[in-house]
């Protein structure tokens, strides 16, 4: 199933399907290696349920909803 | 003679790279200023035998676009000033992330050394890396380091003699495929740059492919001035953005950093690391269960704020003390060599007060620092800006302004001075400078001497609950400002939140000793001569023009006279013994001088100042004394007190003790209710103190800090006109019915 990033749950795990952002944005997003293929996992959410936390290659990252709404994630075989 | 190599040192936010400059140049570190940014240009020192190696230590950045300054920065010193080599120092434990820098500044070409660093942390967590693999698979040198010891700079030295060796020092880019669609068009455009000498005596001429390719818009710009091909090369961009788009749905940027990624990860794949999973937890992981727990996670940070804030200034008292009472005895002292007059006044009123002014900041922010310092290397304060951000967010700022809010007196009695400083901590721009602007509205401790005086004066019994509204009201004006500057001068959207929790690390006492140490350096020697000279230009103020020679003798004979009449009047009345009678002189003489001392204030500049204002503050509820002591008060806002005492004719008041200064204020008709609470008002908004202000513009700049002064000004008097006006005209209907 792909859904966006802000729809998953803490502990879910997924794969980047698209980074559909580009300018700054983007670029942060990327810069991190948030880009297509990437596997990760949400691990928390901040006391308002946002930002969300996720874990991936080997480090531990935070963003906000609105902005995790551009990446889309592919939660299946996971 | 030895030979000289000079070498920049980069690597990623967190991966150790401040520590490993540290350890490789000791404390004797040069300091610079970098353009339009807070980080520190540091220089430093390196002797290894036959070289002296100098290292420049550059902004940490992500990558090397140009969407912040201090990757412009970092990018133009290595383009500009072309070291010999770049020492990337790369996190270990993030080793596919932190290669993504590598890999960019491979693509200038620039020789580098691969520092990787933490590699005690991946030891310990069972985790294999080849680097001699790494290092052929690259093709640079990689060298293992664990910075907190200080392990492997010798080695890095050492691998940066030896690149300084090659005969050839040509810079190579790297040739790496960014696949079928971009290669083409790539190569295309890399012939065009070279056969126009496209701004090629800059830069290599497929790094500025790339950058178009990018859509980096400093590089775009600068190309555009420089001739017709830059246009032809962004069509050509467009193009190949339209084609992309339509086929796969994504952006030639977004393309590159695929690549660049999928290079890496093919590397790391031919042996050079052996893990367990990627995503495990480590103990980071697993401790942000609690400290950032939906509960938990709050009532913590309320306790580290809470402890930071009270350990910054109950410790920061003592020192602060002995500073004002070291410059008190030197008033003092100046005062019984100097003879009286204008010398002796401006020595002690002008000079000695200007830098006790600054000293008396120091133990604040050596402490307020340490204490930062340590919190951001632990990694605590992106966990402070993770929680938060929510909140400050819906008001344009950053999670992590909680700091500088709480440190500028969000708790009464803080400081605005380390409360802006706090601010380098903040990486977006447009929050940070709305953070500095209405940090300065909270209730610092000096505000706070003046509303004991004043609440003792008009609110007597109910101080405590008054203190609580002046609290909030500086806290949610703050935040309302913030939204409005947010929304107007700085508006645009949110800087992206995309950040690193890093995992928790032990900070190294040492790399907080320098940090701090220079944060302190800094202030005192940049902010001491702007502060004097405000200073003195005070004290200018308030003394001239002097009273003329008529008046003073006025004064004088009345101070005769008086010691005549109670001599007088003690002889002819036997039941006035002689120490009662000195007592009544005394008391008699003082108040003549009082009398005089507010004669000179209003015949002052400050005081002309202050009479002239009387029909504009007059709107808000001000009388000339009240402007006197709020023109006084931009030098130190504890100055308040004693000014409007002076203008009041009282006799010099000492902070403790302002209770007959506040009865006479109660007596007065002029403070009605709707008076006092724009009063109040005005004191919580009006300006920074002079030593926030040049604080301010060290920390962005002299436009800003400007723009902080006249627009707190206007803001707060808008609000006060406001509510006196409104509260007079409701009390008048009031009454009519």
């Amino acid at each position: 199933m792909i859904l966006p990033m802000r729809k998953m749950q803490v502990n879910q795990k997924g794969r980047i399907k698209a980074v559909n952002c580009n300018g700054e944005l983007g670029r942060r997003i990327r810069d991190m290696g948030l880009v297509p293929g990437t596997d990760f996992m949400v691990v928390g959410r901040a006391p308002l349920y946002d930002p969300v936390a996720i874990r991936l290659k080997g480090f531990t990252m935070t963003l906000r909803n609105n902005e995790a709404d551009f990446i889309a994630v592919d939660t299946d075989n996971q | 003679m030895p030979k000289q190599i000079t070498v920049a040192v980069t690597g990623q936010p967190n991966c150790g790279k401040s520590t490993m400059f540290n350890a490789i140049t000791g404390a004797a570190a040069r300091v610079g200023n970098y353009p339009g940014i807070t980080v520190d240009r540091l220089e430093g020192h390196y002797s290894l035998s036959g070289y002296d190696i100098k290292l420049i230590d550059l902004p940490g950045t992500y990558s090397l676009t140009s969407y912040s300054p201090e990757e412009v920065v970092a990018r133009e010193v290595i383009i500009d000033e072309r070291p010999d080599s770049v020492i990337n120092m790369v996190d270990a434990s993030a080793l596919e992330r932190s290669l993504y820098l590598a890999i960019q500044l491979m693509e200038i070409g620039v020789p580098i050394v691969v520092g990787l660093n933490m590699m005690d942390e991946v030891r310990r967590k069972g985790v294999r890396i080849d680097s001699a693999r790494l290092s052929t698979l690259l093709g640079v040198p990689v060298v293992e380091c664990t910075a907190r010891i200080g392990a492997g700079r010798h080695e890095l030295m050492e691998a940066v003699a030896k690149l300084a060796e090659k005969p050839d020092h040509a810079w190579r880019p790297i040739a790496i495929s960014y696949g079928h669609d971009l290669d083409p068009v790539l190569l295309e455009m890399t012939q065009k740059i070279e056969e126009a000498h496209f701004m090629t005596d800059r830069y290599p001429a497929k790094w500025i492919a790339i950058k178009y390719l990018e859509a980096d818009m400093k590089l775009i710009g600068q190309g555009r001035s420089v001739g017709e091909l830059g246009r032809q090369l962004e069509a050509m961009v467009k193009r190949l953005g339209e084609h992309t788009e339509k086929t796969l749905k994504t952006y030639p940027e977004a393309i590159l950093a695929d690549y660049r990624y999928g290079f890496i990860n093919s590397l790391l794949k031919h042996g050079v690391i052996t893990r367990e999973e990627d995503l495990r937890f480590d103990i980071s992981d697993k401790l942000d269960r609690v400290v950032t727990h939906r509960f938990l996670g709050p009532v913590i940070l309320l306790g580290v704020l809470w402890i930071m804030f009270d350990v910054t200034f109950k410790l920061g008292a003592y020192p602060q003390g002995w500073i004002e009472k070291g410059f008190s005895f030197l008033g003092s002292s100046a005062a019984r060599i100097i003879p009286d007059g204008l010398v002796q006044s401006l020595v002690i009123k002008g000079i000695i007060d200007g830098v006790g002014a600054v000293l008396s900041f120091t133990p604040l922010i050596l402490i307020m620092f340490a204490m930062l310092i340590f919190l951001e290397d632990l990694g605590y304060m992106a966990r402070t800006a993770y929680m938060l951000d929510r909140i400050f967010r819906v008001f344009g700022l950053h999670g992590a302004s909680v700091m500088s809010f709480i440190m500028s007196g969000g708790i009464p009695g803080g400081c605005a001075v380390p409360g802006v400083l706090c601010t380098r901590t903040l990486k977006s721009p447009k929050e940070r400078l709305a953070t500095i602007f209405t940090a300065p509205f909270m209730v610092c401790g000096a505000k706070t001497t003046a509303y004991l005086m004043l609440t003792a004066a008009f609110f007597p019994g109910s101080a405590a609950a008054a203190m609580l509204v002046i609290v909030l009201a500086a806290w949610i004006l703050a935040l309302s400002v913030a939204r409005i500057l947010r929304w107007t001068v700085i508006r645009g959207p949110a800087t992206p939140f995309v950040m690193e929790l890093p995992p928790y690390r032990l900070p190294t006492a040492r790399g907080i000793a320098i940090h701090t140490w220079e944060r302190l350096r800094q202030f005192v020697t940049k902010a001491a001569t702007v502060i004097l000279g405000i200073s003195v230009i005070m004290w200018t103020l308030m003394t001239f023009p002097q009273l003329p020679q008529d008046q003073v003798d006025a004064f004088n004979t009345v101070r005769e006279a008086a010691k005549v009449e109670i001599d007088t009047r003690g002889a002819s009345e036997e039941s006035l013994p002689s120490d009662l009678r000195t007592d009544l002189i005394h008391k008699r003489l003082r108040e003549i001088d009082a009398r005089q001392s507010e004669t000179a204030l209003k015949y002052s500049l400050a005081g002309r100042i202050g009479i002239g204002l009387e029909p504009v503050s007059r709107l808000a509820g001000f009388p000339w004394q009240v402007n006197i002591a709020l023109l006084g008060a931009f030098a130190a806002k504890e100055v308040f007190v004693s000014s409007i005492a002076t203008a009041y004719a009282m006799e010099t008041v000492d902070g403790d003790d302002s209770s007959r200064l506040s009865e006479r204020l109660a007596a007065d008709p002029a403070y009605t209710t709707p008076a006092i609470a724009s009063l109040f008002l005005f004191i919580l908004f009006y300006a920074p103190c002079m030593v926030t202000l040049v604080t301010i513009a060290r920390e962005s700049d002299w436009k800003w800090a400007l723009f902080v002064l006249f627009g707190s000004i206007s803001f707060a008097f808008v609000l006060s006109v406001l509510v006196y006006q409104i509260g007079s005209a409701l009390s008048v209907f009031m009454v009519a019915i």
